[in-house]
C-alpha cells in the first residue's frame, strides 16, 4: 500500500471515530495527520479530496449539493497547492544559495587576508567583521624595504555580494603597485583610476590610506572620502582628527589628492575606522562620536589588538549581537 | 494512440470558460478524478489565458493518449503569436508577472505528468499529457 493509500485510510478511520466521540485526542492526530502530509509534500487540493473519500464512506447519503460543493472547494484549493509547491522549491533553492554564498565568503576571506606587520617600533591590532556573510570592508598592510608600513582602510558603500566583488577588485589594483610606490597621495590617484573605469555607476567606495615612516615616527596619510581617522595623544590623553579633503574613489576621473602628515610621539595610538564604527545604532539613534571615542579610551591602555578586541565586543553586545553594518576597527600604537 | 476529442478556438476571455468545459467534460468521460479533473481545468486555464493575453488569437485541443495500459489526456495549446524569448526563465520558479503564486507555466508543468514547450517567432506550442490513475 503506497503511503497516501495508508494515510486516506487513517484520515477515515480518524474522522469516523472523531464524528463518534468528539474526543480532543484525535483532534490532536489530526495535527500530526497534517504535518506529515507536509513533510510528504501532500498539497492542500490532496487533503480537502481525501476528506470528501472518507465523508462519502462514513456518510454514504451525503446529498447531491454537499457533493457538488466539495468539486467547488477543491477547484478553489488547487491554486493553493501549486503556490505551496512553488514554495518548496523556493525554499530549497534559498538553501542552495545560502550555503554558495558561504562558500564565496569564505574564498573572500581567504583572498582578502593581510597579514598584520609585526614590527618592533609600533602595534597594530585590527577587527574586521562583516555584518552580513561577506565583507564590504577591506584593510590591507604593505612592508616595504625599509620596514616602513603602508595600511589601507576603505568602505564600499552598499553590502553584501556585491559590495565583496568591488572589495576583491581594489585589493588586485593594490596587489599590482610596487612597495616602493607606496605613498598615500600616489596610491589613491591610481585607485582612483582603477575604480572609475571598473566599477559601475552608483557604487562607491571611500579609503584612507596611511604611510608609517617608522624612522622618524611620521604618519602620512590621504583620504578619499572617508570617515575621520583620530590619533589619541598619549601626554594629553586628547583626541586629534586626522581627516583629509577628497572625493570618494571613482566619482571623478582626474582627481588628486591632499596628503597631510602627524607626528607620532611615544605611545600615540592612531585609530583608523570604518562607518559600521562610528554609525553603530542603538535603539535606533545613532551613537555620538564622542561615545566611541570614549570606549576607544577606555581600552587605550591595553595592546593594540587588546584594544580594538575591546571595543568590538563593547559595541557587537550594544546592539544585541546583531550587525548592522560592516565593522574594521585598526589601530596603531607606538611603542618606545 | 486515438484522434482529437476536441478543440476551442480562443481568442475572448470568455473562451477560456469554453476551453475548461471541453476539458471537463473529456477528462471526465477518461475517468479523471475530481482532484485531477479540477488540476486539468487549472491548466487548461492558464494556457488559455496566455493565448488570450499575449496573442491574437490559438487553439486548444484535445487528444486521448494511450500507453496500454494507461489511458491519458493530451492538450495541445497553439498560437500563432509573437513567441516567447526567453524560455528558460519563464520556466523558473518565481518568473511570472503574478509572482510567487506558483501559477503559469511552470504550474502547468507541475499539474501534469509530462509538459513540453516549443516556442519560435512564428508562435507558441505548449503539450501536456495526464495520465488517469
Ligand atoms: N502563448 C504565448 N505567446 C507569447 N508569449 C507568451 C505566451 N505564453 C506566455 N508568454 C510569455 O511568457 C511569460 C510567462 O508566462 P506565464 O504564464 O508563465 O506567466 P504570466 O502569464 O506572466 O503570469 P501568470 O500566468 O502567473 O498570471 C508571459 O509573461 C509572456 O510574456
Ligand atoms: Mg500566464
Amino acid at each position: 500500500m503506497s503511503s497516501i493509500e495508508s494515510d486516506m485510510q487513517n484520515y477515515k478511520e480518524l474522522l469516523s471515530q472523531y464524528l463518534q466521540t468528539r474526543d480532543e485526542a484525535i483532534l490532536y492526530q489530526a495535527e500530526q495527520f497534517s504535518k506529515q502530509s507536509i513533510q510528504q509534500n501532500i498539497s492542500p487540493d490532496e487533503i480537502v479530496n481525501v476528506h470528501y473519500e472518507a465523508l462519502e464512506e462514513v456518510m454514504p447519503n451525503m446529498g447531491e449539493r454537499v457533493r457538488d460543493s466539495f468539486q467547488f472547494l477543491i477547484e478553489t484549493m488547487i491554486a493553493y497547492g501549486l503556490a505551496y509547491q512553488e514554495h518548496q522549491v523556493l525554499r530549497e533553492k534559498q538553501i542552495e544559495l545560502r550555503s554558495e554564498i558561504g562558500v564565496a565568503a569564505n574564498m573572500q576571506e581567504t583572498l582578502l587576508k593581510t597579514t598584520v606587520p609585526s614590527d618592533e617600533k609600533v602595534d597594530i591590532g585590527v577587527k574586521s567583521v562583516p555584518a552580513k556573510e561577506m565583507n564590504g570592508d577591506y584593510h590591507h598592510f604593505i612592508k616595504d624595504e625599509d620596514g616602513n608600513i603602508g595600511i589601507a582602510i576603505a568602505d564600499v558603500i552598499g553590502k553584501g555580494v556585491p559590495a565583496a566583488f568591488c572589495m576583491s577588485m581594489i585589493k588586485f589594483a593594490m596587489e599590482s603597485f610596487s612597495e616602493n610606490e607606496i605613498n598615500p597621495q600616489r596610491v589613491l590617484d591610481s585607485l582612483n583610476r582603477v575604480v572609475g573605469r571598473n566599477v559601475e555607476e552608483g557604487m562607491f567606495v571611500t579609503m584612507f590610506y596611511g604611510f608609517y615612516d617608522t624612522t622618524d615616527h611620521q604618519f602620512y596619510y590621504s583620504s578619499a572620502g572617508h570617515e575621520p581617522c583620530y590619533i589619541l595623544r598619549y601626554d594629553t590623553g586628547e583626541f586629534e582628527e586626522i581627516d583629509a579633503k577628497g572625493l570618494l574613489l571613482g566619482v571623478s576621473g582626474e582627481v588628486s589628492y591632499e596628503e597631510r602628515q602627524v607626528d607620532v610621539r611615544s605611545g600615540d595610538l592612531i585609530i583608523l575606522l570604518t562607518d559600521g564604527v562610528t554609525e553603530c545604532r542603538v535603539d535606533g539613534r545613532f551613537i555620538e562620536q564622542e561615545e566611541v571615542l570614549d570606549i576607544i579610551n577606555q581600552f587605550a591602555h591595553l595592546d593594540a589588538q587588546g584594544i580594538v578586541e575591546g571595543v568590538f565586543k563593547y559595541f557587537e553586545r550594544l546592539q544585541d549581537f546583531q550587525l548592522r553594518d560592516d565593522f574594521t576597527l585598526l589601530v596603531i600604537k607606538r611603542k618606545d | 494512440m486515438k484522434g482529437t476529442l476536441s478543440s476551442v478556438v480562443i481568442k475572448q476571455e470568455w473562451d477560456i470558460v469554453g476551453a475548461r468545459q471541453a476539458g471537463r467534460q473529456v477528462s471526465q468521460d477518461l475517468g479523471f478524478g475530481s482532484v485531477d479533473q479540477a488540476r486539468i481545468a487549472t491548466a487548461i486555464s492558464e494556457l488559455a489565458r496566455n493565448i488570450y493575453l499575449y496573442t491574437e488569437e490559438g487553439e486548444i485541443t484535445f487528444e486521448e493518449v494511450r500507453d496500454i495500459p494507461k489511458v491519458g489526456l493530451k492538450i495541445i495549446a497553439q498560437d500563432q503569436g509573437p513567441g516567447i524569448k526567453d524560455l528558460s526563465a519563464v520556466m523558473r520558479d518565481g518568473y511570472s508577472t503574478s509572482g510567487g503564486l506558483g501559477a503559469g507555466l511552470p504550474g502547468v508543468k507541475r499539474l501534469m505528468d509530462h509538459f513540453d514547450l516549443e516556442s519560435d517567432e512564428n508562435g507558441t506550442k505548449v503539450t501536456a499529457i495526464k495520465w488517469a490513475r
